[in-house]
């Protein structure tokens, strides 16, 4: 059993003391930040990228990976407490959630989230071991025209993800890829787009704009106005849930996971998506759609668990392709290269301690929030009446020290403040910055491949479409972007409607 | 009431668009273009910057046909002393040294916060300037001098 043998392997690795501590610190930190508003996975990422170089790259993916999952955590159990969602993905958590907990139910939703969590995690894990192998045996075929028509697919997904206007998406899109294009032409060593700084001939660094663009506007934001939060519920009692909860919990749970799971292994998808196709599901088959809203156990059970599978499934395009799937992928891709590993289907075959170690450690970093956090309520409830304004110079002094501990370069820390600029300037403008990250990743890949094609097929465009695979993808491309365009087209009619 | 006006948001964003995708192929058109077949340096970022320019036309255009909201609140206060904080940290941190620049960043980040109070602030960031030496510098082990050679050290 090829299965076994490498979930073992996984395991070993993962339960490797020291990598044990790493995933308990990144489970906990997550959570951390799930629970503090203002202040988002991505963004903790990206500050904490840089103090993971000096550890071992399982261990490093192993934490940064628990930040990521930790996050929803956190996110649902401010969502259902005071009626704000910590992460996106938790936001429809807080609909039925917070309901609950003004009943004086705060305990049992609390608990049905984490239960459905758990029970989604570790269903996704086993998914994600078993779909892992044969889809990097499939990427193992993959020449540039494929690889150049993935990361398309990768981008156009990431416009479907952003709010509003699909244009502006596009826009930041192809506003990442000339980012990523700054610094020096890989095939001829011609320098381009530098202004002649010298620090800019190996490019914008990577880290600084993240923490830029999601950390430091990001702040920005949360300081246009500051309003105190109110907690109302102080005390959190009666965790167990009934034998009705379980009774009215385990079928939402299992949909949940199921869409949950299948929405995540699509790029562009993950745990927001997730999250609201399972709510909406939902409500349509329930026998009692009118207690929606009002307090219903399928609203927090479902939503919570599918928003934990697509979390864990989005792991599958980053670990078997190396395309990533939403903002936090990009960022952990980042991790990988700068510890060295090149990103793709070899991993798997190279690195097959790192592969499955990273697999295993989902699973008990799963356990770990479980059993963690439902008797830790009580603390994430006081850290929530910490005022944010206690909070903010802190994160801006982590990232201007993660930042500079990157390459010991004063440059990037002035990178900082103008991504920092830039990136609450669009998002004033309603420009989403996932897909400009995104873009800055991929832009110099992208790049490579369609030369590398072109070389190939001798300047015949028409590569890209008698392939194939990549002729797939591509037709995959082009139905995502369609799908995206026709709600606007929706909401754009009806708009002409009520005016006339 | 369909008279043509402009969306504000719209409009900057689509001027910025254009605006950057026509310095990217200003840029671009200095360098190789090279063929199809043997793209040189120039080639893909002119054809982007291109798209980035059609993208800003048409956000500026689509601008026209929706309703208007306010920008909302802009945080002059927390870009005037949070920008300018990783800058600060930047300039002082090899000559002040690490624990003196991290704190004079984070005590210019704090006052971003029209609630923060000077007292609180100094004994924030001492905590904070604390906590971090002890983590990044002793425990991580990350290669910063404490106190820099303006210090006379």
């Amino acid at each position: 059993m090829e299965l076994i043998d490498n979930l073992t392997l996984g395991f070993v690795t993962a339960g490797h003391p020291w990598n044990l501590l790493f995933c308990l610190i990144g489970v906990i930190l997550g959570t951390l930040i799930g629970v503090l508003p203002g202040i988002g996975a991505t963004a903790t990422i990206a500050m904490l990228l840089p103090l993971t170089f000096q550890l071992e790259p399982v261990s490093s993916l192993i934490m940064l990976a628990g930040i990521y999952y930790g996050a929803q955590y956190g996110g649902s159990t401010t969502a259902i407490l005071i009626n704000m969602p910590g992460e996106s993905s938790s936001a429809v958590t807080a609909i039925d959630g917070y309901q609950m907990a003004r009943k004086g139910r705060a305990g049992a939703a609390l608990a049905i989230a984490a239960i459905g969590s758990f029970f989604a995690g570790t269903v996704s894990t086993i998914l994600v071991a078993v779909f892992a192998p044969p889809l990097t045996a499939v990427a193992l075929q993959f020449g540039s025209a494929e690889y150049f028509s993935l990361m398309i697919v990768g981008l156009v997904s990431s416009i479907a993800l952003a709010h509003g206007s699909v244009i502006k998406a596009l826009g930041m899109v192809v506003l990442g890829l000339l980012l990523g294009l700054v610094g020096t032409d890989i095939y001829t060593g011609t320098p381009r787009f530098n202004l002649g700084i010298l620090e800019l001939s190996d490019g914008l660094n990577f880290v600084a704009l993240a923490v830029g663009v999601f950390g430091i506007a990001e702040i920005l934001r949360n300081l246009e106005n500051e309003h105190e939060r109110d907690v109302m519920i102080k005390k959190v009692t009666n965790l167990w849930p009934t034998r009705e909860d379980w009774k009215a919990m385990t079928a939402p749970i299992l949909r949940g996971t199921a869409i949950g799971s299948a929405l995540g292994i699509l790029p562009g998808g993950g745990a927001i998506l997730a999250s609201f196709a399972s709510y909406t599901v939902e409500k349509r088959i329930s026998k009692t759609p009118e207690e929606f809203g009002k307090g219903a156990i399928a609203g927090v059970a479902g939503p919570e668990s599918a928003n934990n599978a697509g979390a864990q499934t989005s792991f599958i395009p980053m670990l078997t392709l190396g395309i990533p799937a939403n903002p936090v992928m990009a960022l952990m891709i980042g991790a990988m290269i700068i510890q060295g590993i090149v990103p793709g289907p070899n991993v798997a075959t190279e690195q097959p301690a790192l592969f499955w170690g990273i697999i295993a450690s989902m699973w008990i970093g799963n356990l770990m929030l479980i059993l963690l956090n439902l008797p830790l309520i009580g603390l994430w409830v006081k850290l929530l009446t910490i005022p944010y304004y206690m909070l903010f110079p802190a994160i801006i002094a982590f990232c201007s020290i993660g930042v500079y501990s990157v390459n010991s370069n004063v440059f990037d820390l002035y990178a900082v403040a103008f991504f920092g600029l830039l990136g609450y300037g669009l998002s004033k403008l309603r420009c989403e910055p996932a897909p400009l990250l995104l873009g800055f990743v991929l832009g110099p890949l992208l790049e490579e491949h369609l030369r590398r094609a072109m070389i190939m097929s001798r300047g015949d465009p028409t590569t890209f479409v008698t392939r194939p695979l990549s002729l797939g993808l591509l037709l995959l491309a082009a139905a995502v972007l369609v799908v995206v365009l026709l709600p606007s087209i929706r909401k754009k009619r009806d708009e002409v409607f009520v005016e006339d | 009431m369909k008279s043509l006006s402009f969306s504000m948001r719209d409009l900057i964003c689509g001027l910025f668009f254009i605006a950057v995708g026509l310095f990217f192929a200003i840029q671009a058109y200095g360098l190789d273009i090279g063929t199809a077949f043997k793209m040189g340096p120039g080639y893909f970022p002119l054809v982007l910057a291109g798209l980035l320019v059609i993208f800003g036309i048409i956000v500026i255009i689509q601008g026209t046909q929706v309703e208007h909201e306010p920008m909302g609140p802009i945080a002059w206060r927390g870009m005037l002393f949070i920008l300018p904080a990783p800058i600060l940290f930047g300039l002082t941190v090899r000559g002040l040294g690490f624990v003196p620049s991290l704190f004079l960043s984070g005590l210019l980040a704090a006052f971003a916060s029209s609630k923060m109070r000077p007292g609180t602030a100094l004994l924030l960031v001492s905590g904070l300037t604390l906590f971090s030496v002890v983590v990044f510098s002793y425990a991580l082990g990350l290669p910063f001098r404490r106190f820099g050679p303006w210090l006379g050290q």
